[in-house]
C-alpha cells in the first residue's frame, strides 16, 4: 500500500478531511473518493476543460492538479452552484439558452463561467470567447454557450441591483 | 494516466526548498505551476521520487519595481502577469505574451519561472526574455548568481540552471519610454505551442531605428536571438526593403523540427511572417519623436 498523506479543504462550503496518495489527481479525489461526479474527465491532458473546478478564486483543470497541492483550499464544483433547490443564475441561463447539447462539457463550462463573471461581470462577446477558450465543446459550436454566459451576466447584474 | 508514486514536499521558504533539493539530489524535481511537469509525469517521461512544490513559498510571487528594473518572482503566474498594472505600464510586451500563452485555466497556474526553467523551445517566455534583455536570479546551496537570459538556454530542456539551484527571480530592465513592442504568435488553436512566434522591442530615433531586439520562439532547440536581422535594421528607416531583409535574416537562423504543426520550410516561412508582423506592430507602437 502506497503512502498516503492527509489533506483538508473546503468543498462547496463543506469541510473535507481525507487522505490521498501524493500522486492522486484532484479530479480522481473529487470523483472517486468524494463522489462529486460533476467535474468530468474528458481528455485528462489539460486540454478540454471538462474537469474545471474553482479553487481559491481560480478556474483550474483538476486533471492537472495534485490533491495534496490543495491543502487548505476553498473549492467549488458544479454541485455547489445550486443553493437550496434553486438553480444558480448560470445554470438557469444555460437551461434557457440551451447552452448545451450532449452536456458533457457543461459542468466545466459553468464553473468557468462562474469565475469569468466574478472577474468581469459585464463581458463583451470577445471577452467571453477568450475567457472560455480553455473549455472545449464538440456539439454546440459555442453560439448558445456564449448566449448563455451573456444571459447569466444579465441575470446576475439584475440580482445585484435588486 | 497516473504518475509513478513519489513523496510530496511543500517547503515554506527558499532555504527550506534548497535543503530538500540538496538532500534528494537527482531524485527530486521542482514543481511550479505543474502544467508542463505533471503532464510529463503522467506520461512517465519524468519519474521523480520526490516532488518539491514551490507553490507555498509566498516570497517567490509578485511583481515590483526596484530602480529601473522590474523584478518578478519566479512563481508569479501568467494570470498575474496578464493583470499587472505595473507591467501594462512598464513592460507591456510581457502582458501581450502572457495573454497568448495556453488558456485561462492554465494561466492561473502556469508560472513565468516554470516556463523559463523548463527549457522547452515551444515555451514563450524564453524569447520574450531575450527580447527584453532580462536576467535571472539563481539560488543554490552556495548562494545566488545572476545570469543573462542571452546564454541561459543551452538546448532542448537544458539551461544554465544547475542541479541544486532554483530560479527565484526574473529581472527586466524597464524599456526606454516610447519603445515599440510586439509578440506575434501563430498557433493552430488556443493552448497549442507556437508554430512560430517572434518578440520585438524597438526604439526609433526620428525616422530611423535606434535599437531593436528580435527573438524567435520554437524554430530551434532554444529560443533564438536574431542578431543579424537586428544589425540590418539599426540606423535605417522601417521600409518594405528593410523588413524584407530582416525577415530573410531571421529565417536564415531557423532550424525548426518538423512535426504535426508543419515541415521545416513551412515553419521557417511562418517565422519570417511573424517577424515581419511583429516589426510592423512594434513600429506602429513606437514613439516617432
Amino acid at each position: 500500500m502506497a503512502k498516503t498523506q492527509a489533506v483538508s479543504f473546503q468543498l462547496n462550503g463543506k469541510k473535507i478531511e481525507t487522505a490521498v496518495e501524493p500522486r492522486e489527481l484532484l479530479i480522481h479525489t473529487l470523483r472517486e473518493r468524494l463522489l462529486h461526479t460533476g467535474p468530468h474527465i474528458g481528455c485528462e491532458t489539460s486540454h478540454c476543460g471538462a474537469c474545471t473546478v474553482d479553487v481559491d478564486g481560480m478556474s483550474l483543470k483538476s486533471c492537472t492538479v495534485l490533491s495534496v497541492q490543495c491543502e487548505g483550499a476553498d473549492m467549488l464544483t458544479v454541485e455547489g452552484l445550486e443553493q437550496g433547490g434553486v438553480l444558480h443564475a448560470i445554470q438557469q441561463a444555460f437551461h434557457e439558452e440551451h447552452g448545451l447539447q450532449c452536456g458533457f462539457c457543461t459542468p466545466g463550462m459553468m464553473t468557468r463561467t462562474y469565475r469569468l463573471l466574478k472577474e468581469n461581470p459585464n463581458p463583451s462577446e470577445q471577452d467571453i470567447r477568450y475567457g472560455i477558450a480553455g473549455n472545449l465543446c464538440r456539439c454546440t459550436g459555442y453560439q448558445n454557450i456564449v448566449k448563455a454566459v451573456q444571459s447569466a451576466a444579465r441575470k446576475l447584474a439584475a440580482t445585484a441591483t435588486a | 494516466m497516473i504518475t509513478v508514486p513519489f513523496d510530496y514536499h511543500a517547503p515554506r521558504s527558499v532555504p527550506e526548498a534548497l535543503k530538500l533539493l540538496t538532500t534528494f539530489g537527482d531524485d527530486a524535481k521542482l514543481l511550479a505551476g505543474g502544467h508542463s511537469l505533471l503532464p510529463m509525469m503522467k506520461l512517465r517521461f519524468a519519474q521523480p521520487a520526490h516532488l518539491i512544490d514551490l507553490g507555498k513559498i509566498t516570497d517567490l510571487r509578485g511583481i515590483t519595481q526596484v530602480g529601473n528594473e522590474i523584478r518578478i518572482g519566479a512563481m508569479t503566474t501568467e494570470y498575474d502577469l496578464l493583470n499587472s498594472r505595473l507591467l501594462a505600464d512598464k513592460v507591456p510586451l510581457l502582458v501581450e505574451g502572457a495573454g497568448l500563452i495556453a488558456d485561462p485555466q492554465v494561466r492561473y497556474k502556469g508560472t513565468i519561472g516554470g516556463d523559463i526553467s523548463h527549457g522547452d523551445p515551444g515555451n514563450d517566455h524564453p524569447a520574450l526574455m531575450l527580447a527584453l534583455d532580462a536576467s535571472f536570479v539563481l539560488q543554490g546551496p552556495k548562494g545566488e548568481r545572476v545570469v543573462k537570459a542571452d546564454g541561459y538556454f543551452l538546448g532542448m530542456y537544458a539551461t544554465l540552471l544547475e542541479p541544486g539551484e532554483i530560479l527565484t527571480q526574473i529581472r527586466v530592465p524597464v524599456p526606454a519610454a516610447g519603445s515599440g513592442y510586439a509578440y506575434q504568435k501563430l498557433k493552430r488553436k488556443t493552448g497549442d505551442f507556437a508554430t512560430a512566434a517572434t518578440a520585438v522591442m524597438l526604439q526609433m530615433k526620428g525616422n530611423t531605428v535606434a535599437k531593436v531586439s528580435i527573438a524567435l520562439t520554437n524554430v530551434g532547440a532554444t529560443p533564438l536571438k536574431a542578431s543579424a536581422a537586428e544589425a540590418a535594421l539599426v540606423g535605417k528607416p522601417i521600409s518594405e526593403a528593410s523588413l524584407n531583409e530582416a525577415t530573410r535574416l531571421a529565417m536564415s537562423i531557423c532550424d525548426p523540427a518538423p512535426d504535426q504543426r508543419g515541415d521545416a520550410d513551412y515553419k521557417r516561412a511562418m517565422c519570417g511572417e511573424m517577424t515581419r508582423r511583429a516589426l510592423q506592430k512594434a513600429f506602429e507602437r513606437a514613439a516617432k519623436a
